[in-house]
């Protein structure tokens, strides 16, 4: 049974339409990444999945239970996790109480866990007292990250996990993703670095205006002359 | 030295009581605007409503105090705290919290907390009367009389003052721990830092803003009833200090409890500086002025009518020097 199913995805905001039937499966170990041209839908999709617009049509699974409109709240409770691209840290709380929020609803094992961040983030733990706001854009990206990290999700969503990041720490990032799904966490992101995301991807997803173009693993999509010409600039 | 005293008296102990009662009210402003984005105008008929329901306690039970020592009037006020917290959290399901669920703007919120205020007071108004009357029902209140050694003149407190003293600094201390250290109190900050991301934490919302209710209900009912002990229980009272205790909140930098209790302190020390007759500290150097000085009888800076100007004259002050407040708080 696959971890994450979207089937037939229709959806958008205020009566207009941006998503207009996507499918998407991932399972338990793999990392989907979503591409694709400006407005294609690729952020909206996450956010349909998180339960932050609705959905008119088709249907979302998680481990085969419907989850379609799902309140957020409902869906960390179910196990999911959802980094947004902007605004994802507390910046007046302190790094730790950052994390601490992450595992607002799991308090007993808040400490335990937050050891395993600054092992997985050793940046973060120099600086676990400051201020997150005062962090820069990599370490923010990685406080963001140890946050949703904090709820032990089964699935991550990241919405654009690298953007605005200098490639040193694009890199460390994509390498910190696949860590992740080693350990058994679904991750599901959009990204616009799109070649070097494809490179670590089990599955990738090619939307545009609002549907699938190309689905395949991201070695083909890499390989398929046509992908690359429209939509990874040659 | 009977200058001193007189200075402390009249400055010190003065501008602390109204520094501590602005204080409290402008952490519960505050926190208020930090959760739920409105300016609360409700908020000194809340601090009303506390003092009244102690009232109310006290003339129910006029001896419950006999026995711990305290007034009658302090040791209700924990159930009142508790009534108060009940009737905040009710006038929000009631009244803000359809508005929110609507996605009204903030404004919307404003005006409908200024209905609030007013039926409060009307609601207040129709069971005391509008006269004023003492919380010490059934007692007298105690006034100490520090005698200092070679002077003439004593330090005078009251017990309400020191009681006010007391309680503004556990409850400062009360809440800063809160704050920093409990799991909800972290979560409040969280919320009133990046409400979006709070919810997609897991973090329950709707229990946050009932606790900024509670929190914020119990601090006016402390701030209401210490002021009336000090003086006497009146249904406009509070009302009047509505707008130091914006200035309050506003120059400490809105969205910031500590800020909230400096902005308290300047402005109140700066209101009781501005009506302070400083020809009595001029008096003892009479003899050493040149004879063309004449001292005058009255040399305060603004008369005690005129009080009420001086929190709008440090609020611009401070606006045009540091438009965030002194802490660097929310842009409103």
């Amino acid at each position: 049974m696959p971890l994450l199913e979207a089937i037939d995805v229709h959806g958008g905001y205020g009566g207009m339409n941006i998503l207009n039937g996507v499918d998407m499966t991932i399972e338990a170990d793999e990392i989907g990444v979503i591409v694709g041209p400006n407005g294609a839908g690729k952020s909206t999709m996450l956010k349909a999945i998180f339960g932050l617009l609705t959905i008119t049509g088709g249907e979302i699974r998680l481990r085969g239970e419907p989850i379609t409109n799902l309140s957020p709240h409902k869906l960390v409770e179910r196990g999911m996790g959802f980094v947004p691209q902007e605004k994802n840290i507390f910046p007046s709380l302190s790094v730790e109480e950052n994390l601490e929020m992450g595992a607002f609803l799991k308090p007993a094992t808040a400490s335990r866990l937050k050891q395993q961040i600054y092992e997985f983030f050793p940046p973060l733990k120099e600086k676990r007292r400051q201020p997150a706001g005062e962090l820069s854009g990599g370490q923010r990206q990685m406080v963001a990250m140890g946050r949703a990290l904090m709820n032990e999700p089964s699935v991550l969503l990241l919405d654009e996990p690298t953007a605005g990041l200098s490639p040193r720490y694009m890199n460390e990032i994509f390498e910190r993703v696949k860590t992740i799904t080693e350990a058994g966490v679904g991750v599901l992101m959009v990204e616009q670095n799109a070649k070097q995301a494809l490179r670590i991807a089990d599955k990738g997803f090619v939307l545009a205006a609002g549907q699938n173009r190309f689905t395949d693993t991201g070695q083909a999509l890499l390989d398929d002359p046509e992908v690359a010409r429209s939509f990874l600039g040659g | 030295m009977n200058e001193l005293i007189y200075f402390f008296n009249y400055v010190v102990v003065a501008g602390s009581v109204t520094g501590s009662i602005y204080a409290m009210g402008a952490i519960g402003v505050t926190l208020i605007y930090s959760i739920l984005r409105f300016a609360h105008f409700a908020h000194a008929d809340m601090m009303t409503l506390g003092a009244f329901l102690v009232l109310l306690l006290t003339l129910l039970f006029p001896h419950a105090g006999e026995p711990l020592g305290l007034p009658t009037a302090v040791v209700m006020l924990p159930i009142a705290m508790v009534l108060t917290s009940l009737a905040a959290v009710g006038i929000d399901r009631v009244f803000y919290q359809p508005l929110r669920n609507h996605g009204v703007k903030p404004i919307v919120l404003v005006i409908a907390s200024l209905g609030v205020t007013l039926m409060l007071q009307g609601l207040i108004r129709l069971f005391s009367g509008t006269g004023a009357q003492s919380l010490y029902v059934d007692a007298r209140k105690e006034i100490f009389r520090l005698e200092v050694p070679g002077v003439t003149r004593p330090i005078i407190l009251t017990e309400p003052q020191i009681i006010l003293f007391v309680v503004t600094i556990a409850s400062v201390i009360a809440l800063h721990l809160f704050l920093t250290r409990s799991r909800l109190g972290k979560a409040m900050r969280a919320m009133s830092d990046n409400p979006d991301l709070a919810r997609a934490s897991g973090i329950n919302t709707r229990l946050i803003v009932t606790l900024t209710w509670v929190i914020a209900g119990s601090l006016a009912t402390l701030a209401g009833t210490l002021l009336s002990l000090d003086v006497a229980f009146k249904p406009d009272l509070s009302f009047f200090l509505l707008l130091p205790i914006f200035a309050a909140a506003i120059v400490g930098g809105v969205g910031h409890p500590f800020g909230a209790v400096a902005g308290g302190f300047l402005v109140g020390f700066a209101e009781t500086l501005a009506v302070f007759n400083w020809s009595v500290l001029l008096r003892p150097l009479r003899d050493s002025l040149p004879s063309w000085i004449e001292l005058p009888n009255n040399l305060a800076l603004v008369g005690t009518e005129y009080k009420i100007v001086v929190p709008f004259f440090i609020l611009i002050a401070v606006l045009i020097w540091r438009p965030t407040g002194l802490f660097k708080g929310k842009v409103i």
